[in-house]
């Protein structure tokens, strides 16, 4: 049950002598539902719902996360957030004033032609039970799995000087999983890696005949990875499909450039970054055909949005163009602390989390070059799908990866499977290392419900769109 | 809190129909979060969170639900008696499962843990001062948390507890850093004002120029912390029994192969300490100790009682995820005065960071170095490392290469606070391997 709640009406109900006040109100329902092994194993829903109160006193702000949506309610957090930023400001980091949330008034709503209702549960549960049986495709799957979610989102923020923002958000995230084994000898593949397979859309998505395609070439990945050879190790080309561009962008790309990262906010926790302030418009993070940019318009991406949670208006802008890098992913805080340019991504992951600098949609700008001329480039090399396995340290620079998928490439052409394909490297080394990238026709746009970031801890959605790309001489390497 | 938790289930029960049963769990918190950066205060608030997550079971079927509590019982049984409906209307459109679990009456348990933590309005004034003169970064969670569970045939529980954690790091002046993590129940100013200090102390040694390493082989010594980092993968495609079955654990070679790791590991699940409830999210009360590798060899996997029910084994009352909650590691013979001089030559590695199965049939795990890691030569540390990736397996470095054990145990807590604050810690000593791989 939702309730109905007047935020301008809770706003007049705060009664401290703060500089300025937000209010911002967080509903949000998620629906999963999950079939392994040819019975249903999750079929729920919960919906969180509550309201942050943000107060600036002093030069500091302060919050009280409430699920108490009464007058009273947030008159006693307003209270209790004054206070909290009242002691703090005589020890602040920063001196905000005002133009910290800039007022802006407008709304957002998720693209979809079907609405949420328009699968029931017992659909959902039909499609889901035979995409598994297509999954299914020998006894040598020993589990298998499929899984949708369903989010709902709805976002409200109003302010003392004048913001009044409504953003409603329809999202789903969707997997298919097989998962082949002889003894300890075991491989698994899945929809686009790990819940890669995330969009801001309705339930148009489900159709059942391209799911139940999907399955089966999952399923018949999987059981063709159990006999394949490991990965060769060595340096060699490496040719990157959308769905594993995706981490590789969000890892060794998206996290070195959040401001608050390189102010040293996160370096207890999530860590430093190797870039620094006077690095942007400098830079040469990569080749010369390296465009990314910060984009919350894409249709569909998953972290899509009109305004960010201070306020600011989202636009799409370049982080780095022709491999130089121009913009650094900071709100408006971030932006005030640092001089630099940023962008809309001042992100809270609910009501009970105060916003901090978050990617949202990060993308490689596609190039001119279809698969296949990619592929025709490479004299000897890897071509790998899929995500299974990420780590980088804590300054965004030695990374590696672990994909579910490979193809060795020898003479130009794609020629046998491969298991336990995995690469290493260092961030800016790998990304001049660029040396093609596909066209329209080889992009993708995946994202991941579970960026993980700061203190306290907040997971949130991010978007990464890319076509497939070329490097030049990568560290490769198989398994034990 | 506990009251809204009596008032909201017993009401909930009351209004199921025959042959219907609801397992109910509650988690909230009352907290106070300040950030710091740069010995300053970079965003202080405060949170009140619940949150109730229920299981409908009929015929054969299962459905689950949840809903924020606001703390108003008219809004909050709205809201439960409105999910109650959804529930049993979804209940017949979904698939039967035959893997259920329905609920039991097996006792129940009230756990309140009264303690004199860190008032709020203090916190600032308590934990700056002991910073001064350091660049200190990290933060502070404090105040109580709650977890409950009741089910509709008479089973309660309810735990109850108020505690601080201040979560951080010292940084010098190239960067350099020690890490922190001071955590109780009771404040103790004195005993975290020497806390501070010890980390101020280690944070000298860090002020040395510090190494390249190459990559290759090395004898290294795992401080708890590290080691702590090591048995959190267990609980990730690991220990679990669902894992194995599922064709999706690095124990699979100790399942399959009956590989062993070395005689001197030995891990226990052990609730005595009382770090977090015993009961999980369906209300089942877990053994006190449960051995899971003895000597090396895999006695015990973590067992739910819908694995046990789909594999037809015996529940040892695993949360459903299967993964550790309070894990305690045996000690050994090494006393951490002779680490060092043991060592001799090779690596001191107090933290790791961003673990990651890199094969995960082979038990290989790849992640970095952080915080104060250090080259020891001739019995004496040289100087802090540059940052360095490894990529190693566990039945290596809790196998054949396992040289020797600390012979003490550090408590290490969890403090991760995604959705909310946690409860648990995992309790190990040091370890001392021959031979770790470093790979870039």
């Amino acid at each position: 049950m939702k309730l109905d709640v007047d935020v301008k009406k809770l706003l007049g109900a705060v009664d401290v002598p703060a500089d300025w006040v937000g209010i911002r109100e967080v509903y949000e329902a998620h629906t999963p539902r999950m079939i392994r092994d040819g019975v249903p194993v999750v079929n729920a829903s919960s919906a969180t719902h509550g309201i942050m109160v943000e107060v600036l006193v002093n030069g500091q702000f302060g919050y009280f996360g409430t699920p108490d949506m009464t007058p009273s309610g947030i008159s006693k957090a307003a209270r209790s957030a004054f206070k909290q930023a009242e002691i703090a400001s005589k020890h602040a980091v920063f001196e905000f004033d005002q133009s910290a949330r800039p007022a802006h008034k407008g709304t957002f709503t998720s693209p979809f032609i079907k609405d949420r209702n328009s699968l029931s549960a017992g659909n959902l549960n039909e499609i889901l039970l035979e995409a598994y049986n297509h999954l299914k495709v020998s006894d040598k799957i020993v589990s298998a799995s499929t899984l949708c979610q369903v989010i709902e989102s709805n976002f409200k923020f109003v302010s003392s000087n004048g913001s009044d923002i409504h953003q409603d958000f329809l999202m789903f995230e969707f997997d298919l999983s097989a998962t082949a084994a002889d003894g300890s000898n075991q491989q698994t593949r899945t929809f686009g890696g790990m819940r890669g397979t995330c969009r801001q859309m309705g339930m148009e998505y489900f159709d059942k005949y391209e799911i139940y395609a999907n399955a089966t070439r999952i399923g018949e990945q999987a059981i063709e990875l159990l006999d394949a050879d490991d990965c060769p190790t060595g340096e060699m080309d490496l040719v990157i499909a959308p769905d594993q561009m995706m981490l590789q962008i969000h890892e060794s790309i998206g996290h070195a450039l959040e401001v608050d990262r390189i102010l040293g906010d996160e370096r207890n926790y999530a860590g430093w970054s190797f870039v620094k302030l006077e690095d942007f418009g400098t830079l040469k993070y990569g080749s010369d055909l390296m465009n990314i940019t910060f984009d919350p318009t894409l249709e569909s991406e998953y972290a899509s949005y009109a305004y960010d949670d201070g306020g600011l208006k989202a636009t799409k802008e370049h982080l780095i163009k022709d491999g130089v890098l121009v913009r650094g992913l900071g709100g408006q805080e971030s932006q005030i602390r640092s001089g630099l340019e940023g962008v809309a991504n001042f992100r809270a992951s609910s009501w009970n989390r105060a916003p901090i600098d978050r990617m949202a949609n990060i993308n490689l700008e596609p190039g001119s070059l279809s698969f296949d001329q990619l592929i025709a480039e490479v004299e000897y090399g890897v071509y790998v799908e899929s995500n299974k396995s990420w780590s980088i340290d804590d300054y965004r620079n030695k990374f590696q990866f672990g994909c579910e998928y490979g193809r060795l490439i020898e003479n130009g052409k794609l020629t046998k499977t491969l298991k336990n394909p995995n690469y290493r490297g260092v961030s800016t080394p790998f990304w001049n290392s660029l040396k093609g990238v596909g066209n329209e026709e080889t992009f993708g746009i995946y994202g991941t419900p579970n960026c993980g970031k700061g203190e306290p801890n907040q997971v949130i959605r991010v978007g990464h769109a890319s076509p497939a790309c070329l490097f030049d001489k990568i560290q490769v390497f198989g398994g034990v | 809190m506990e009251q809204i938790f009596n008032n909201l289930s017993e009401s909930l029960f009351s209004d199921l129909k025959k042959g219907e049963e609801v397992i109910l769990s509650f988690s909230g918190e009352n907290s106070q979060f300040i950030r710091f950066n740069n010995g300053s205060v970079r965003q202080t608030g405060l949170v009140d969170d619940a949150e109730i997550e229920l299981k409908f079971i009929s015929n054969g079927r299962i459905c689950g639900g949840g809903f924020t509590v606001s703390g108003n019982l008219d809004v909050d049984l709205k809201r439960g008696r409105q999910e109650i409906l959804r529930m049993r209307q979804e209940s017949s459109q979904i698939p039967i499962d035959p893997f259920l679990v329905l609920p039991t009456n097996s006792g129940s348990s009230h756990e309140v843990k009264k303690s004199d933590g860190l008032k709020f309005e203090n916190s600032v004034d308590a934990i700056l001062p002991a910073m001064a003169g350091v660049d200190f970064v990290g933060i502070l969670a404090n105040g109580k948390m709650f977890r409950g569970n009741a089910n509709s045939v008479g089973q309660k529980h309810w735990f109850e507890t108020d505690s601080y954690s201040l979560d951080y790091s010292l940084v010098t002046p190239d960067h350099q850093m020690v890490k922190g993590s001071f955590s109780g129940t009771d404040w103790d100013q004195k005993g975290y004002e020497e806390y501070v200090e010890r980390s101020k102390r280690k944070l000298v040694l860090m002020e040395r120029k510090p190494i390249q390493m190459k990559t290759g082989d090395y004898r290294t010594w795992f401080e708890s912390a590290a080691v702590s980092d090591f048995l959190g993968m267990f609980s990730w495609n690991g220990i679990s029994e669902a894992s194995l079955r599922q064709g999706c654990s690095g124990f699979g070679k100790m399942r399959h192969n009956d590989t062993r790791l070395s005689p001197k590991f030995s891990i226990v699940e052990d609730f005595s300490p009382g770090f977090c409830p015993k009961f999980n999210s369906d209300g089942e009360v877990a053994p006190n100790s449960l051995a899971l590798i003895e000597n090396g060899m895999l006695k015990n996997t973590l067992v739910s009682s819908r694995s046990a029910k789909e594999y037809g084994l015996s529940s040892n009352y695993a949360e459903s995820g299967e993964y550790l909650r309070s894990p305690k590691m045996s000690t050994g013979t090494l006393s951490h005065d002779d680490v060092v001089k043991t060592l001799d030559k090779g690596l001191f590695l107090s933290n790791i960071h961003y673990l990651n199965w890199s094969d995960n049939p082979g038990g290989r795990i790849t992640g970095l170095t952080r915080y104060a890691c250090f080259w020891v030569e001739g019995g004496e540390i040289v100087a802090p490392i540059e940052t360095m990736r490894f990529d190693d397996s566990f039945y290596r470095f809790f196998g054949d290469q396992l040289v020797d054990v600390e012979d003490s145990q550090t408590v290490n807590p969890e403090v991760g606070t995604y959705g909310g604050r946690s409860l648990g810690a995992t309790t190990c000593p040091g370890i001392l391997v021959d031979s770790f791989s470093l790979t870039l």
